[in-house]
């Protein structure tokens, strides 16, 4: 058979398409054949204009949308509803402002029949290691901005998936205490091998953070680039914004995205991305 | 910050015992001061006066009983009705539309009005009684609640959905919490609403509650046993409503204590 040391695919997408029926207005096409996969441990950004469908591709990847044409594929598995091996963290916390910070993170390892003593034991760990233990108690709105994605990021992991979808899940916070959360993502998902997608428009937080960069293009979003960042320390990413080379990364993916020359009335006005 | 503000909130409870007393006052001497005759208007010691007769010779207890009975039966059941429905027609787009036009008349239409209508049907009881609290404690519970369910953002049920959540799991831990602090507003209004709908009732017909107390002091033209029903009236929709400010702050614990504390 083909080469034994293969890298395992751990999330693929293959010739997915997306079209979402407007009222009275025809069809509109979000994401067009779409293919690329994702290899176990590996971290692989997805940059490209607001509105061209890389929340699109993230739902059909965690299964809460079906595609129009095309299939994903988790673990080798077809993606046809949502599935354990997947966990997605979005900009919004999402934090039940009723459950203390412990009950949040673990949401869904309750949800999932996890029996209390071993998810109190999960929960318990991931706060500590994200220095979060003393908040056990509180309650969200107790907490800052910058903590909350923490927790929200600990409720990820705690379902233990083997695949993280991250959709802009630092853009929210202030530009400091994004690079410290950076940082804990980084570290997490070096230690734990976890396998990651993520969602970003930061150029510099792509090339930081990831092993692959892909460009998607404007509406209806494809895949037109592919960039690998061929720099050390992952689990680092501040040490990595030092690297000269990661200005050069920058500004191939800027160059790739055509920020120069966008104009700007052409791009849709905020909403999906 | 706290001490600015405790001080502050003294000062208001200062304020508010020397308000009382100077209303006290203007009741006890203003009428005469001013003229009044006493059928018109009775001196404080006149219905202090009558309270007590009032319930030594008529049975005060008793009718407050029967109306506090009422109220609670009809707040009761009107409350979890509403929020029953709130929940149904919240998940259930389709019964939403096909009934809203239905349920917006019903809310236009005063609920009061069906009183003599339910009497006809259901004799001088308490029952009428309460069947008005209950359709006038229905709408602002139901509403409430139906526009929370609608207002739960989709990305928490998408979340819930993403680790495998049943249906259940979806109402019971994201639906059902989220809709909470609207219930409580809905079942604040709907507990000094619920005494408006049964002394209607009790006024259109019946021998038992305040609101034939009432009735009764005004055929009599014994305007202080009128004073006193109103004061006792009064009395048991504050009663109600501390109940449910206490119930919703012991539920909505977790919510920033200003927010929490707002509410009187």
């Amino acid at each position: 058979m083909a080469n034994v040391s293969a890298p395992v695919v751990r999330l693929e997408y293959r010739k997915v398409t997306m079209r979402f029926e407007m009222a009275g207005r025809g069809a509109l096409t979000a994401i067009r054949d779409v293919s690329f996969s994702v290899y176990d441990g590996e971290v692989v950004s997805l940059i490209g204009p607001s509105g061209c469908g890389k929340s699109t591709l993230l739902n059909i990847g965690s299964g809460l949308t079906a595609p129009s044409e095309g299939l994903a594929f988790v673990d080798g598995e077809r993606v046809e509803e949502a599935n354990v091996q997947v966990a997605f963290m979005l900009q919004k916390d999402l934090l039940l402002p009723w459950r203390t910070i412990v009950e949040n993170v673990m949401f869904g390892v309750e949800i999932q029949g996890v029996p209390l003593s071993e998810r109190r034991r999960r929960a318990e760990n991931l706060l500590s290691s994200f220095n979060l233990a003393e908040f056990s108690d509180h309650y969200p709105h107790q907490l800052s901005g910058g903590m909350r994605q923490r927790v929200a990021l600990a409720r990820t992991l705690a379902v233990d998936p083997h695949v993280l979808l991250l959709d802009e899940p630092f853009s929210a916070v202030d530009a400091q205490t994004r690079m410290v959360l950076q940082r804990d993502l980084a570290r997490t998902l070096k230690q734990s091998g976890k396998t990651a997608l993520l969602i970003t428009h930061d150029l510099s937080e792509a090339v930081t953070l990831s092993d692959r960069v892909l460009v998607m293009s404007q509406r209806p979003g494809t895949i037109i680039d592919e960039i690998t960042i061929d720099l050390p320390q992952r689990d680092d990413p501040i040490a990595r914004r030092h690297q000269p080379k990661v200005n050069d990364y920058v500004a191939l993916l800027m160059d790739r995205l055509d920020i120069g020359h966008a104009n700007l009335e052409q791009q849709p006005a905020g909403g999906a991305a | 910050m706290s001490r600015v503000r405790s001080s502050a909130m003294r000062k208001g409870a200062f304020a508010s015992v020397a308000l009382l007393v100077a209303f006290l006052a203007a009741w006890q001497w203003g009428p005469d001061l001013l003229g009044i005759p006493t059928f018109i208007v009775p001196p404080l010691s006149m219905v202090v006066h009558e309270f007590v007769h009032a319930w030594q010779f008529d049975h005060l207890l008793f009718h407050t009983g029967v109306t506090v009975g009422e109220v609670l039966a009809g707040f009761v059941l009107g409350s979890l009705l509403g929020a029953l429905i709130g929940y149904l027609l919240g998940m259930s787009p389709t019964a939403e539309f096909a009934l809203s036009p239905y349920i917006l008349a019903l809310q236009i239409a005063p609920k009061v009005a069906f009183a003599p209508l339910f009497i006809l049907w259901m004799g001088f009881t308490v029952y009428p009684k309460i069947l008005v609290a209950i359709l006038i404690v229905f709408f602002p519970v139901m509403v409430n609640v139906l526009t929370a369910v609608q207002g739960v953002d989709p990305d928490l049920i998408n979340l819930a959905r993403s680790f495998k959540a049943t249906r259940a799991q979806i109402f019971w831990k994201i639906e059902f919490p989220t809709s909470m602090p609207p219930m409580f507003a809905g079942l604040r209004i709907g507990a000094t609403l619920a005494v408006v709908g049964v002394v209607v009732g009790e006024l259109v017909g019946g021998n038992q509650g305040l609101g034939y107390l009432l009735s009764f002091g005004e055929g009599q033209a014994d305007t202080p046993m009128v004073f006193v029903s109103i004061v006792m009236l009064t009395l048991v929709g504050g009663i109600a409503y501390l109940g449910v400010i206490i119930a919703e702050r012991h539920v909505l614990h977790y919510l920033p204590t200003r927010a929490a504390r707002q509410t009187i």
